[in-house]
């Protein structure tokens, strides 16, 4: 079974995501910060990382650019899934390393298909 | 609904469209018709129907038609069908034709099939010939939101890759539109594919994807029949996933939903 880490200060989606992605065969795990969420990933690198962008202690940008300088930091396909929605802040997001990028409000559909354009599925 | 107006609407629908509803039938006409009520200022379906006993060669006939044609759909709908279409199909028939291809999404509904085209074109890894995309549709409303190229964040995250939604789309805020350069690629044009249509032919690959399948069996026939004549030699009919050979076809090796004229099966061997 596939592990995905689902990194967002908001509880509730969090609750959200981790019922889409068990529903696809997703083991999840739960990170409420970039901090928190790159303390799990050097623990053990997930298969993927479905990740916010604005967070306290450390954002999901920061957050990516450090996962990537990790051993193995390469590995997990990484999903942006923020409110920010501009072009220049995607584009910002895939330089630092993102695979696919969901803009907020997403649902079961639109995660499935960009985890299946992130080669996850 | 009903029973008598549920049974009329779906005999004009199925004269008319071809399109022959089952299941829900009366879940899905009022899901349909009641924003169409809303919108002429109805206060009911029952309404809208009655409207249209009275004149059923009228605007409002028109509109509950093509009120129950529209589906949803996705960018690269079938992905590995556009990856086909991407790695073999369009090489193999452009080297054919190295004065251009013609494309026809028949069945266009809000345009995703074709900009999907229009994107695979643009972004070939070895540049193909002209190719002229031909778009049509029944559904006027939906032509004209194809033809605007804009869509919503919803749409867009539907089989839209981000890289391919920054490279070729326009970003306004809370919509997304389709770029200048894609949304000169494509030609729209109203049309039923009931009615015995005047398309010109010479195609090179016919899009008519979850369409015919969803007819009335001699609609369905008769459809095929002319795309088989729309077709060019050494054409190819792509159709939706699952939607089997029509007669005289084959599938196509190595491109899921893709299928060529049985009479030139050893052109698919070859290619």
């Amino acid at each position: 079974m596939k592990t995905c880490l689902v990194v967002d200060d908001s509880r509730v989606v969090r609750k959200v995501a981790r019922r889409i992605l068990e529903n696809l065969d997703f083991e999840v795990i739960e990170a409420v910060d970039g901090a928190d969420a790159l303390i799990v990933c050097r623990g053990a690198m997930p298969d993927a990382v479905l990740l916010d962008w604005h967070m306290p202690l450390m954002d999901g940008l920061e957050f990516l650019k450090r996962l990537r300088q990790e051993p193995h930091g390469d590995q997990p396909a990484v999903v942006f899934c923020s409110a920010e929605n501009k072009a220049d802040r995607i584009r910002e997001a895939l330089d630092a390393g993102a695979d696919e990028y969901i803009m907020k409000p997403f649902d079961g559909e639109i995660v499935a298909a960009k985890f299946g354009e992130a080669g996850l599925l | 609904m009903n029973a008598p107006d549920l049974d009329f609407l779906c005999a004009l629908v199925r004269a008319r469209s071809g399109l022959m509803l089952t299941g829900e039938r009366g879940f899905f006409v009022e899901t349909r018709l009641a924003p169409l009520a809303r919108r002429e200022g109805l206060a009911s379906v029952s309404e809208v129907i009655a409207q249209v006993r009275q004149q059923p060669s009228g605007a409002l006939a028109r509109a509950v038609v093509e009120a129950m044609t529209i589906q949803e759909t996705a960018f690269f709908r079938d992905r590995q069908a556009f990856a086909a279409l991407s790695a073999t199909v369009l090489p193999a028939l452009a080297a054919d034709k190295q004065q251009g291809l013609r494309v026809w999404s028949a069945g266009c509904g809000h345009g995703q099939e074709a900009y999907s085209l229009a994107m695979v074109i643009d972004d070939a890894e070895r540049p193909l010939p002209a190719v002229e995309i031909l778009a049509s549709d029944l559904n006027s409303a939906a032509l004209e939101k194809a033809q605007s190229g804009v869509y919503t964040h919803f749409e867009v995250q539907r089989g839209l890759p981000i890289r391919r939604l920054l490279r070729h789309f326009e970003d306004l805020e809370e919509t997304w539109r389709v770029s200048p350069a894609l949304r000169q690629r494509v030609r729209w044009m109203r049309l039923n594919l009931i009615d015995p249509f005047q398309v010109e032919t010479g195609y090179d690959l016919i899009l008519c994807r979850n369409v015919v399948s969803a007819f009335a069996p001699d609609a369905r026939l008769a459809t095929l029949e002319r795309m088989e004549q729309a077709l060019a030699p050494g054409g190819r009919l792509m159709l939706g996933a699952g939607e089997p050979a029509p007669d005289g076809f084959e599938p196509v090796a190595g491109a899921p939903c893709v299928f060529a004229r049985s009479s030139e099966s050893e052109i698919v061997i070859a290619a």
